[in-house]
């Protein structure tokens, strides 16, 4: 057996590296190949921007070229990190908040079928409020500081974890349950070992969508009252017809929402190695 | 491939019984007619759909019943209701003499049909699945794992993920979790049911050899009526559903050798005859 079996693990390691190579196959070296397309269309979408801009002799308050926003980051560089710094601390803190409470009350409503049926519609049919609007409530409520901003930012990045989250949790195999409740599993055994981890992959997507919504929390929260911020910066410059840094405020919340998802997917890469296709769809058909 | 390949390391002399924490412990299971297992009149429906109607079976403690039926008749529902996993429609179970499911469920083990192992976890870590559950810290619980590991011939692929390692081995680990939660009732739910006919058969070696070494009463479920005959020191005929015992034979002849010699024998060729007559 010994023999047979090393063998068998060799063979499924060069599985997967071969796997690796092959078109969307979610694997770190393929990773620049497959975004690639997108890399270029992106940057020939901004030399046509640039050129039209300059043929056109279109004034830079209608629409900058890109030259003259990227222009903009070196007198306003200071400013715009400092203000960047702001916004980043609101959607961080607003995420962080999100995924404590998100995964706190997905464990709830998995572990108690009645609070499950009393919160769930509750918790859809709360989606149904533009949560945005409540901007301007919450600064009533929580003042001009952190706090409002980090609330709306929870509040929109919270749905997206919880609903994956619980179902992550519904998704796991009952079979895994009932050999856990053969081996002596406690409920909270079961929990802590099997279902938890089982629904991470999931509950971890969640959290990437959520990731996405949190820029737009932040720059609502500072529309309804702020000091500072990028959302801040875009109101200061609307009436002094700024554009470049609008502009510039743009570019780097599209950067600040892009570096959290990243940030999230490697936190997937390592928590759930296991997840990834190529090594499980290997293993499946080994005798 | 050489016939010794599966093999079990020999077994030290006045070493503990495998799988069992305190050894004092594990007193023979067995109630006042000394059963380990014992099932009267045990019907279960589900709805409409009656799988198991009157089975009456018993497995003296140290016993090694074998079921062996069709696929679909109720075998695994069989083991669910002695595991304390599901209560029967009608009639009774007992394990040890208790009839609680709570009580079930503490006295048995199942190793399922799926090897069910935790992709995240290691081969011995998955062992120990069941150690944990019963309060003990990892670190001891692998130290304890460790020992069966080597004897098991799963020494080097300790710290494998499941994706790793192949079907057997996989089916072995499971098997060893299921020792180690140290439990009085073994119960095997077609343990190589998902192998390759070859490897099914070394692995019935396999697991025959580690069995022998084993004070715990087995109940196993198969639709295979070799694995039957090699691992059962009684095999009972489950009928189509819904299921109920149609036939009862012993496994007087001796089982000593490699598995193709025992396979061709006189005696297992006509048990063979035997229970395929009464499975029609």
């Amino acid at each position: 057996m010994r023999r047979r079996g090393s063998g068998g693990t060799a063979g499924a390691g060069m599985r997967r590296r071969g796997s690796e190579g092959t078109a969307g196959a979610p694997a770190r070296r393929g990773d620049w190949r497959r975004y690639l397309p997108a890399a270029v269309l992106v940057a020939a979408g901004i030399a046509a921007w640039e050129a039209a801009i300059r043929l056109l002799r279109v004034p830079d308050y209608l629409l900058p070229a890109p030259s003259a926003i990227v222009a903009d980051f070196g007198p306003d560089g200071r400013l715009l990190l400092d203000n960047s710094l702001v916004t980043l601390r609101e959607m961080a803190l607003g995420l962080l908040l999100a995924v404590a409470a998100g995964l706190a009350l997905a464990v709830v409503l998995h572990l108690s079928g009645t609070l499950r049926r009393a919160l769930y519609p509750i918790l859809i049919g709360s989606q149904t409020i533009p949560i945005v609007v409540l901007a301007p409530i919450l600064v009533i409520l929580l003042g001009f500081d952190l706090a409002p901003k980090v609330a709306i930012v929870a509040l929109i990045c919270f749905f997206p974890i919880v609903v994956n989250t619980v179902d992550g949790l519904r998704s796991v195999d009952e079979d895994l349950v009932r050999m856990m409740r053969t081996l002596d599993g406690s409920r909270w055994a079961i929990l802590k070992r099997v279902e938890l981890p089982s629904a991470l992959p999931q509950s971890l997507s969640g959290m990437r969508v959520a990731a996405t919504y949190a820029a737009i929390g932040a720059v609502f929260g500072e529309w309804a009252g702020s000091s500072a911020g990028l959302g801040y910066l875009m109101l200061q410059a609307t009436p002094n017809l700024d554009t470049p840094r609008i502009f510039a405020a743009i570019v780097i919340l599209t950067a600040l929402s892009l570096g959290l998802f990243l940030l999230i997917r490697a936190l997937e890469r390592l928590l759930v190695p296991w997840a990834r296709p190529a090594p499980r769809a290997a293993s499946v058909q080994r005798p | 491939m050489s016939g010794r390949e599966g093999r079990l390391a020999p077994r030290p002399t006045g070493a503990p019984p495998l799988g069992s924490p305190d050894p004092s412990g594990r007193a023979p299971a067995g109630d006042a007619t000394g059963a380990a297992v014992e099932l009267r009149g045990l019907r279960q429906a589900f709805g409409e759909l009656v799988t198991l109607d009157g089975v009456d079976l018993r497995v003296p403690p140290h016993g090694r019943l074998a079921v062996v039926g069709p696929s679909g008749g109720g075998k695994s529902t069989l083991l669910g209701l002695v595991a304390g996993l599901l209560e029967p429609s009608a009639g009774s179970v007992l394990v040890g003499g208790e009839g609680d499911w709570r009580q079930r469920l503490r006295r048995c083990a199942l190793m399922p049909q799926k090897d069910l192992l935790l992709p995240w976890r290691s081969a011995l870590d998955n062992a120990c699945l069941a150690l944990e559950n019963q309060g003990l810290p990892r670190a001891e619980a692998r130290r304890r794992a460790r020992p069966l590991f080597e004897r098991f011939g799963l020494g080097e692929f300790e710290r494998s993920l499941p994706g790793q390692l192949s079907g057997g081995m996989r089916q072995r680990v499971a098997f060893l979790r299921t020792l180690l939660a140290g439990k009085q009732v073994l119960l095997l739910d077609e343990p190589f049911g998902a192998l390759d006919s070859i490897t099914r058969g070394r692995m019935q070696e396999w697991l025959g050899e580690a069995l022998a070494a084993q004070p715990s009463t087995v109940m196993l479920v198969t639709h295979d009526v070799e694995e039957a005959l090699l691992l059962g020191d009684v095999v009972a005929v489950l009928s189509a559903r819904p299921g109920r015992i149609v036939h009862r034979l012993e496994v007087g002849f001796d089982r000593g050798g490699p598995r193709r010699e025992v396979v061709a024998t006189q005696a297992f060729v006509a048990a063979r005859q035997e229970i395929l007559e009464a499975l029609e």
